[in-house]
């Protein structure tokens, strides 16, 4: 996972609440085989809609998401996130979040920032009165600023720590490194190998 | 003498002995202790967004050297010549080829000699020793654990940590002795007894701990037949289960490809030696089972804690005490279609299923073969006999045991999980009724309204016989075996 500290991007408006992860990967899409490709099932029944939000020219290369309230309940599938990872979004701000895509959300590097619902309309406003306009993330004073409004957001200090230097599950394992090299380095040399292959006929 | 004796630590059962020797790193707090993994077993159901979060993250596998991958779950059991059919299948298996090409992973594919059900692959590669720590995107890993190694099940992110890492953090367990002192009678197996452990301490019985199989009965047995009841481990919600390695453990590896050899083999006993559990040693939970009284057992439910012996009757629920357990018995019967007081051996089935990493070793395909030499399938039942592996298959037909099949008038078919569950082409239809040798009668795991009663590869050959649920005991009193 990359460092986060800072991140500028097209915020998109997404003026709905209980967006569940249903609505953003439907189960049709559930059968691939990999982590990325995702990006053409990020909520894909309302890009249907050719007046979808996420249609308009203006907000192509989004890189923050602002949401209403309760955003990621529902079904727990990792796949949520992979999606709006993959569309290539770095950030989503909501009021609230569902348990289990904010803990996913903070494995695969994707910043969940709550904020009030009046900001998140504020926000709204702004984004929608200028569209295409950046908005800058601050993972390090957590603070989200666009134009001349600043506003700020929470996420726990374990996550935004994770985030900040770039630790998944296995980066944070990873920091053992040594100490899986000592033990390694103490292995037996008869525990078995697969590599190379080896024919025994009995 | 034990290592606790030498060395005047406290007394550990094998598998506190087996966790301390792979502690990486110790959880303090709560925090999970970090366990290194010696063998990471790879199929192609759970591996590919594995693969995937490690290219994403440009993250190599760390240790190729410990990890092997087969084929199994998706693979046909005919035309393996021709490509699959069913796309998601196809694609699940080219996924894991493209992987492991790319990640430098040992792949047996489809028409390879070693290719076959991954807990099959395994200990016949002789990778599967005692000791060791083993884990595989499957919930039957635990049957590695009949050689004495600590085996685990688990998801699909940690088939990625593992694969990048080489350890996993796991939380401490508890023990539990599984003690079965007697002789089997003839005719009783070891899916008979690990039937009768679930059956006795439930399907939740085990959660939590790791199951250590003692006794002299299951010394007596084979390494297939610990296998077998090690395989099942998960089904009483056990994290592993696990059986002390013994001469019958060594005898089985020596000379696999990938057991040790010369002065390495010796080292590796002199260790194998001290895994044991310490005379004096204390378990967390002790279940005692009498082999002398065990009889053949099947499941009459959708669960594979709702077993009976087989000379018994579909239980009344109301009998049940438990409120859930009644309450499940009550749709399981209504699935399965059975009445109470049914006597067992008058249920008839329409398939027999000989297969699965519970029972496809050569060992359980000889066994039902005797059973069915000379005699002719029962009208109206389909028999499928599916080897784990493309070398038991190989190993069977140099016995003569495939012919022995085809004439009985069974389908002999190559290696896979199959109606295991029916991942593949080969399913039970709607309402069907099955006598199966694997592990799971959940409802519609082998197709779906398909109904399945766990039964040992005996029962399974004898059943083939007569067409209703039967034992090999039952051929004797029926005077032509
Ligand atoms: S044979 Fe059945 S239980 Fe065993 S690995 Fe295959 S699907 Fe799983």
């Amino acid at each position: 996972m990359e460092k986060f500290q800072t991140v500028t991007g097209i915020a998109l408006p997404l003026r709905r609440s209980n967006v569940d992860t249903d609505q953003i990967i439907p189960a049709v899409y559930l059968k691939r085989v990999t982590k990325t490709g995702f990006d053409d099932a990020l909520f894909a029944a309302w890009r249907q809609d050719p007046d979808f939000v996420l249609n308009q020219p203006a907000y192509q290369g989004a890189r923050v998401l602002v949401a209403g309230a309760d955003f990621g309940t529902g079904s727990s599938r990792e796949h949520a996130v992979w999606a709006l990872r993959d569309y290539g979004f770095d950030v989503v701000l909501s009021p609230r979040f569902g348990d289990i895509f904010r803990g996913n959300s903070g494995k695969q590097g994707l910043l969940a920032g709550q904020i009030t619902e009046a900001d998140a309309q504020l926000l709204w406003d702004v984004i929608e009165s200028d569209p295409g306009i950046e908005l800058t993330v601050d993972l390090v004073s957590r603070t989200a600023r666009v134009g001349d409004l600043t506003i700020p957001f929470v996420i726990d200090d374990y996550t935004r720590w994770r985030l900040l230097e770039g630790l998944d599950d296995i980066g944070l394992t990873l920091r053992d490194e040594a100490r899986i090299l000592e033990f390694e380095s103490q292995r037996e040399p008869w525990r078995p190998r697969t590599l190379p292959a080896r024919q025994v006929n009995q | 003498m034990t290592d606790a004796t030498l060395t005047g630590t406290r007394p550990r059962t094998l598998a506190e002995k087996v966790w301390d020797k792979h502690l990486v790193a110790k959880g303090e707090d709560g925090t999970p202790d970090l366990i290194y993994i010696d063998l990471h077993l790879v199929h192609e159901v759970t591996s590919p967004q594995a693969f995937d979060g490690l290219r994403l993250a440009g993250r190599p596998v760390r240790r190729p050297d410990l990890t092997i991958a087969t084929e199994d779950h998706n693979t046909p059991t005919l035309a393996i010549d021709r490509p699959i059919a069913d796309p998601t299948s196809r694609t699940q298996i080219e996924t894991l080829r493209r992987n492991c090409e790319e990640f430098g992973i040992r792949l047996h594919s489809l028409g390879d000699i070693e290719q076959g059900i991954v807990h099959v692959v395994g200990p016949q590669l002789g990778l599967t020793q005692p000791g060791i720590t083993v884990v595989c995107g499957d919930s039957h890993t635990s049957t590695h654990g009949a050689f004495g190694a600590m085996a685990l099940g688990i998801g699909t992110s940690e088939v990625e940590h593992v694969m990048a890492t080489q350890t996993l953090p796991l939380q401490p367990f508890k023990t539990m002795a599984i003690t079965v002192d007697g002789a089997l009678r003839p005719g009783v197996t070891a899916k008979d007894v690990i039937l009768a452990v679930i059956a006795k301490i439930g399907t939740g019985g085990g959660q939590g701990y790791v199951l250590e199989y003692r006794g002299s009965a299951i010394r007596d047995l084979s390494m297939e037949g610990r296998m077998t009841i090690c395989n099942m481990s998960i089904e009483a919600g056990a994290r592993a289960g696990m059986v002390a390695p013994d001469a019958t453990t060594y005898a089985y590896l020596k000379g696999r490809a990938h057991a040790p050899s010369g002065q390495d083999w010796d080292d590796a006993v002199a260790y194998w030696d001290t895994l044991p559990t310490d005379a004096g040693a204390v378990f967390d939970a002790e279940v005692v089972l009498d082999a002398d009284t065990l009889e053949p057992f099947v499941t009459w439910g959708t669960n594979p804690g709702q077993g009976v012996s087989l000379s018994g009757a579909v239980p009344n629920p109301a009998d049940i005490g438990d409120s859930n357990e009644r309450a499940a018995a009550e749709r399981a019967l209504e699935y399965m279609d059975l009445t109470s007081g049914t006597p067992m051996k008058e249920i008839r089935v329409d398939t027999v299923f000989l297969g699965s990493c519970t029972n496809s070793r050569v060992e359980d395909l000889r066994a039902a073969a005797e059973i069915v030499k000379g005699h002719t399938l029962a009208d109206g039942v389909r028999m499928l006999v599916v080897p784990g592996s493309a070398r038991v298959r190989i190993e069977a037909e140099a016995e003569g045991l495939d012919k022995i099949f085809t004439d009985f008038g069974a389908e002999w078919r190559f290696a896979g999980c199959s109606m295991c569950l029916g991942m593949n082409p080969d399913q039970l239809a709607p309402g069907e009724r099955c006598a199966s040798t694997s592990n799971r009668n959940f409802e519609g795991r082998q197709g779906k309204g398909g109904r399945t009663h766990l039964v040992s590869p005996l029962v399974a050959a004898a059943t083939a016989i007569r067409g209703t649920l039967s034992s090999p005991w039952d051929l004797i009193q029926d005077g032509d075996h």
